[in-house]
């Protein structure tokens, strides 16, 4: 029998996952857009087997919240990217340092 | 529900304004600055007047999801007033006038501001956060030509987005063991033994929040962020985002976590201390004026930190007051970094350039002179009473070493902003011609009227001031 514990195991792998992805890649910025969506989708584990284990429905509710948002999210991050590209010429990492200090 | 509305005006305006801002400027084009910016401003203003005429109610909308009270409205019309600051700056800012984007962004971000302010439920919380974040990234990059602002953007928007993920982290866990996302609910289960989810939980959410308020070690974006931003979008990051995280992050730690002080208290003293001795430390030696404004806006969330570490009543009151002082001070500041122009128009940024500003501009130094002591809290100045009043509740809470150590760094903050000093009245005049610029009266009028008030015309208020933060701070216990 899968308990509620299997579930926050496997979103607490990913979450570390996403964390470690934002942190230690050092190529490239649509890794890291990747990484957030993979932090977003632990917490919809979460909160989506929490629902079923308490057998309420705010989780699932919440879970659909969190889903449109990272949607928006996303959209607003490429969109800034694209500009970041317009004027850089480069996505990577190590060369977002225009300012230091 | 249609009697819940009439209690939730303010963002009904904002909403309805920000959309009827947007339609001005899809279909007026770029040129009508003058109409989109009064229909901004005019929103902002009803908004604020509908959050007055709901001052002193206290109850709950939307099945508990949302309150509205005094503590809210305190709250909502500091954001509205900082909102309607950074909109009558920007036209003179951007060249070619500002696009209506920018009153549109500022309005949705307020409205958020205003949900974050007063949600008590996490799932309000939650979309008002993303509200004013989600405006907030496309703010930052809000030149899309300039490699500094997009940067910013692209900074701001990957750790905002870690913040948000972290903070939904800690709200799955809260809600997965409370079995509630209701502040009260969740209070209620708080109150008996804490298991290591609930643990976490809490030390997630607030790690989200702290990243929201910029506290040290959740501060590495704010520098790059506040320097790589157009100067009217860092005014309007330093002050009503400030207040909005401020104020939800008051209301969780006292209405969620009440019960669980002994776990969130330490994480307060440790994010306060932390900003306080980083802020103060990391200022000095900075070359760029937005850079250093950054570091002494992480210095004062560390200050508002140590009255919510007291979680007392009296401290609470000591943040709201805290919130007020610097928002005025942070605005008057900018303002005049706003009016730092070169004779090619060109905006300054640099602090070596500042030198001998008391020969050329005498006004603006003095200005400038008010609000650095202002925020070293130097006793004839008001910023010293709000730094007086979070001490008080601290050394009340039995929280002496606290108090002492922000006492002590105190003391090191006041060397940077004592060295602009020096540098504008003492130091030979800089190359960088600072020629009178055109002068708009509403900037000037706003500069005037915050040194004043900041000089002595402040402590005047302090009875005023006392009953409002006292009647906001009260709901929450």
């Amino acid at each position: 029998m899968i308990s509620v514990g299997h579930y926050l195991a496997v979103s607490a792998v990913l979450f570390t996952l996403g964390v470690l992805g934002i942190f230690i890649n050092r190529k490239n910025i649509i890794v890291i857009l990747m990484a957030i969506e993979l932090i977003l989708l632990a917490v919809n584990i979460n909160l989506v087997a929490f629902s079923a284990a308490l057998n309420d429905l705010v989780g699932q509710v919440f879970a659909m919240f969190v889903l449109t948002v990272a949607a928006g999210e996303a959209a607003i991050g490429l969109a800034i990217l694209v500009i970041y590209f317009r004027g850089r010429g480069t996505i990577a990492v190590d060369d977002a340092n225009r300012m230091k200090g | 529900m249609t009697a819940d509305l009439a209690l939730i005006w303010p963002e009904l305006i904002l909403t309805i304004g920000g959309l009827i801002t947007l339609m001005l400027g899809t279909f007026l084009g770029d040129r009508q600055v003058g109409i989109y910016q009064l229909s901004s401003l005019l929103t902002l203003a009803a908004a604020a007047a509908a959050v007055v005429a709901l001052f002193g109610i206290d109850t709950t909308v939307f099945s508990g999801t949302l309150s509205v009270d005094s503590f809210g409205g305190f709250a909502k019309l500091l954001i509205y007033a900082a909102s309607f600051v950074c909109i009558i700056i920007a036209p003179r800012f951007f060249t070619g006038g500002m696009r209506a984007e920018y009153p549109t962004l500022i309005l949705f971000a307020a409205l958020g501001m205003g949900i974050m302010a007063s949600s008590r439920d996490l799932m309000t919380l939650y979309v008002g956060l993303e509200l004013n974040s989600l405006a907030a990234y496309v703010l930052a990059s809000f030149m899309r030509t300039d490699e500094r602002s997009t940067e910013a953007g692209l900074k701001y928007f990957v750790l905002g987005a870690l913040a948000s993920g972290m903070l939904l982290y800690g709200i799955s866990l809260l809600y997965g063991f409370t079995g509630t996302t209701d502040f009260t609910g969740i209070a209620a289960t708080l109150g008996g033994e804490l298991n290591i989810g609930l643990i976490f939980g809490i030390v997630f959410v607030l790690a989200g929040l702290g990243f929201k308020i910029s506290a040290v070690p959740f501060h590495m974006w704010t520098p790059d962020v506040y320097e790589g931003a157009p100067t009217p979008v860092t005014t309007f990051f330093a002050t009503a985002p400030k207040v909005a995280a401020m104020a939800l992050m008051t209301r969780v730690v006292i209405d969620a976590m009440g019960p669980a002080i002994g776990a969130w208290q330490q994480i307060v003293i440790f994010l306060s201390l932390a900003s306080i001795i980083l802020g103060a430390v990391g200022a000095i030696g900075q070359k760029n004026i937005k850079r250093l404004l950054a570091y002494s806006s992480i210095n004062n969330v560390g200050f508002m930190l140590i009255g919510l570490a007291a979680g007392t009543q009296q401290g609470v009151e000591g943040v709201l007051t805290y919130l007020l002082v610097y928002v005025v001070t942070t605005l008057g500041a900018f303002l005049v970094v706003l009016q730092l122009r070169d004779a090619d128009g060109n905006q300054i940024e640099s602090i070596p350039a500042l030198a001998g500003l008391s020969q050329r501009r005498p006004g603006l130094a003095a200005a400038m002179a008010v609000f650095m002591f202002s925020l070293a809290g130097i006793p004839p100045l008001f910023g010293f009473w709000p730094k007086y009043l979070v001490f008080e509740a601290a050394v009340d809470a039995n929280l002496v070493p606290l108090a002492v150590a922000g006492i002590v760094a105190s003391v090191i903050g006041a060397f940077y902003y004592i060295a602009i000093i020096k540098m504008m009245y003492f130091d030979d005049k800089s190359d960088t011609e600072i020629p009178a610029s055109g002068g708009v009266i509403v900037e000037d009028a706003v500069i005037t009227a915050s040194a004043l008030w900041l000089s002595v015309i402040g402590y005047l208020f302090i009875p005023v001031l006392a009953v409002v933060s006292a009647s906001a701070a009260a709901v929450l216990f």
